[in-house]
């Protein structure tokens, strides 16, 4: 058919769509992971707005009314503490303020540890995949080595070290993350590099800088996306593992790995002490691991 | 094969002494020291005690000493034990340890594959969603959290099937009695059961496409023969590299379920002395840990190059 001037104008009118266009359809139509999003957000703003939702202050003890449970419990207490929504705990502090501060710390470390191990994966990754060659053997022999290293173990004698300092924690923590992330940076910066595309790229004369940035960052931050929405469960999983060992955060400050722990001491004679935290925790987990899935199967319908 | 064990061999020597290295340094830079909470000894007293455990010398002459005795399988005197060298704390916990360790490694790798192929072979369907929800809560749930959660269901008030009551019990060892095992190893087996459910389910999806699969069906194979005789041999090469990581796993959450159950294995062992400064006591556990983790991860390399022909000859 020849190109008139009418099929050409209407040939420019249809929009390209692009691979970020077509995965966030795809995410959109998986119901769990949206589902997973509103509550995640939900849980955010209430952990921002922590100290506007209750009347009382986190650390603020009240001997009276010692693990107490909320007015509306179904079940046999001892006591009754009217005006806290979740009850109290073992010194008295309303529980409900305390949850939504550790839902803080606990978002904070997952947070702030997931970019730590993210960086240095992304900078030892690139830098491997980019280099290629003897260098790139050898970091990753190097991951290797140090894949099935119990870094927690590490962790553990680090804490103890400098007596659980709060920035070292977010530092330690990341850095048991980072490994996976290297391995997924470098094979992702290899396969980019050999596409045609870049070769293209370079023969029309575009700079290494503009490469990088408009074409390589772009391919690779798909997997590495995934697997950061895959990380922040498994760094909270760590921080409260250390929290239970007493190793983790400092008092009066929370997180829902302390509130867990002291709660699962009381299981018995306090239930809503273990209840509320852990339901809270399970839920932001279970919603990123939902939402890292939708991420996988959004990016790559291959996976289906 | 050799020239493939070989390899792997070499590889895991350099990774065992960066371990050792690394625990080292650690534990010697932290601030305090293992004798800074008993009574002020008087000075001559102190430096004797320093000399003795060669404490008053130079940092890289310590490391040397401390390698020398290694090679001699001398992993020093507990500090805070006075009465143990490590070896023996470590002889009297390991074999509790091993046990735990291991059965729940195993449970975790039959349960799991089982779940995950059925998964697999009924994918999308209702049996694929509830076992892969299964797995969620199993990673997501920490093992403190299942603990107390198992012990109060079948241990503290008590389960009652078939008309029998059944009341396990809450804590100690008791010798390694089966009944004392059953909570523990379950409770450290969830998180993996569910993680080798995920994997297998996911690499036997792939698996199931493959032609010769298709081929085996139209063929009559029964699917059982199928899945058994062809799928999973390849379906399990991504679990056969997961089973080094899977054992940290294990060893980091038998710090817990030692803790909350009462055995005496050697991961409560670690966490009192990283706690009370035991310099030897932490660094002998973190060798036998290290050493134990690197084996089978060769073994887990062997078994790999034995399934996958290409790894060895490449």
């Amino acid at each position: 058919m020849i190109a008139t001037g009418q099929t050409l104008k209407a040939v420019a009118e249809i929009k390209g769509r692009s691979l970020w266009v077509d995965a966030r359809r795809r995410l959109a139509r998986n119901r769990a992971a949206m589902a997973s999003l509103i509550i995640l957000a939900l849980v955010a703003l209430l952990a921002v707005l922590a100290p506007l939702l209750s009347p009382y202050a986190y650390d603020e003890v009240n001997y009276d009314i010692i693990a107490c449970a909320p007015n509306w419990w179904p079940a046999e207490a001892a006591c009754r503490a009217p005006g806290h929504i979740f009850g109290t705990d073992s010194v008295g502090r309303d529980l409900f303020v305390r949850v939504l501060f550790g839902a803080r710390v606990s978002l904070a470390v997952g947070l702030v540890a997931t970019l730590v191990s993210l960086l240095i994966g992304v900078l030892y990754g690139a830098t491997a995949g980019y280099l290629g060659g003897r260098i790139d053997t050898l970091m990753m022999r190097l991951v290797d080595i140090l894949y099935s290293l119990p870094f927690v173990f590490f962790v553990i004698i680090l804490m103890v070290m400098f007596d659980r300092n709060f920035i070292l924690l977010f530092v330690a923590i990341g850095a048991v993350e980072w490994l996976t992330m290297a391995r997924i940076v470098r094979g992702q910066t290899l396969s980019i590099k050999q596409k045609e595309f870049i070769e293209a790229a370079r023969a029309g004369g575009v700079g290494p800088f503009d490469i990088i940035t408009r074409h390589v960052i772009p391919n690779v931050v798909g997997p590495v996306m995934v697997y950061v929405t895959l990380t922040v469960p498994g760094v909270i999983l760590t921080e409260s593992f250390l929290s239970f060992l007493g190793l983790g955060i400092q008092e009066p400050l929370t997180s829902w790995g302390v509130l867990i722990s002291d709660g699962a001491d009381q299981m018995e004679s306090a239930p809503w002490m273990l209840l509320f935290p852990a339901l809270f925790m399970a839920v932001t987990l279970f919603c990123f691991n939902f939402i890292g899935d939708g991420l996988r199967d959004a990016l790559d319908p291959k996976d289906r | 094969m050799m020239a493939y064990a070989l390899r792997r061999l070499l590889g895991a020597i350099p990774t065992l002494f960066i371990i050792i290295t690394l625990a080292f340094f650690m534990m010697r830079a932290a601030p305090g020291g293992p004798f800074d909470s008993e009574r002020r000894l008087p000075p001559e007293v102190e430096r004797n005690v320093k000399a003795a455990y060669n404490l008053d010398k130079p940092l890289a002459q310590q490391y040397l000493i401390y390698l020398g005795k290694l090679a001699h399988g001398d992993l020093g005197p507990s500090y805070k034990n006075k009465d143990f060298t490590v070896i023996q704390l470590i002889a009297t916990g390991l074999p509790v340890s091993a046990r735990l360790g291991l059965s729940a490694m195993t449970l975790a790798l039959l349960l799991g594959s089982l779940l995950g192929i059925v998964a697999a072979l009924k994918q999308n369907h209702w049996q694929d969603y509830s076992v892969m929800g299964v797995a969620m809560l199993g990673i997501t749930i920490p093992t403190f959290v299942t603990a107390p959660l198992l012990t109060l269901v079948f241990g503290i008030y008590g389960v009652s099937l078939f008309g029998h009551e059944l009341s396990l019990p809450v804590g100690g060892w008791n010798g390694g009695a089966f009944a004392n095992m059953v909570l523990p190893v379950t409770v450290l087996s969830l998180p993996q059961i569910a993680i080798v459910a995920r994997m297998i389910r996911g690499s036997m999806v792939e698996v199931l496409r493959a032609n010769y699969i298709r081929t085996a069906r139209a063929k009559g194979l029964p699917t059982v023969r199928i899945v058994l005789g062809h799928a999973l041999r390849a379906a399990a090469l991504p679990l056969v590299s997961y089973l080094g990581p899977a054992l940290a796993a294990i060893l980091t959450g038998s710090l817990i379920v030692e803790q909350i159950f009462g055995l005496p294995g050697i991961g409560r062992y670690f966490v009192q002395g990283a706690l009370n400064r035991d310099y030897t006591l932490v660094m002998g556990v973190v060798i036998c840990y290290a050493t134990l983790i690197i084996a089978l991860n060769f073994l887990a390399d062997m078994a790999y190059g034995i399934l996958d022909p290409r790894v060895r000859l490449s």
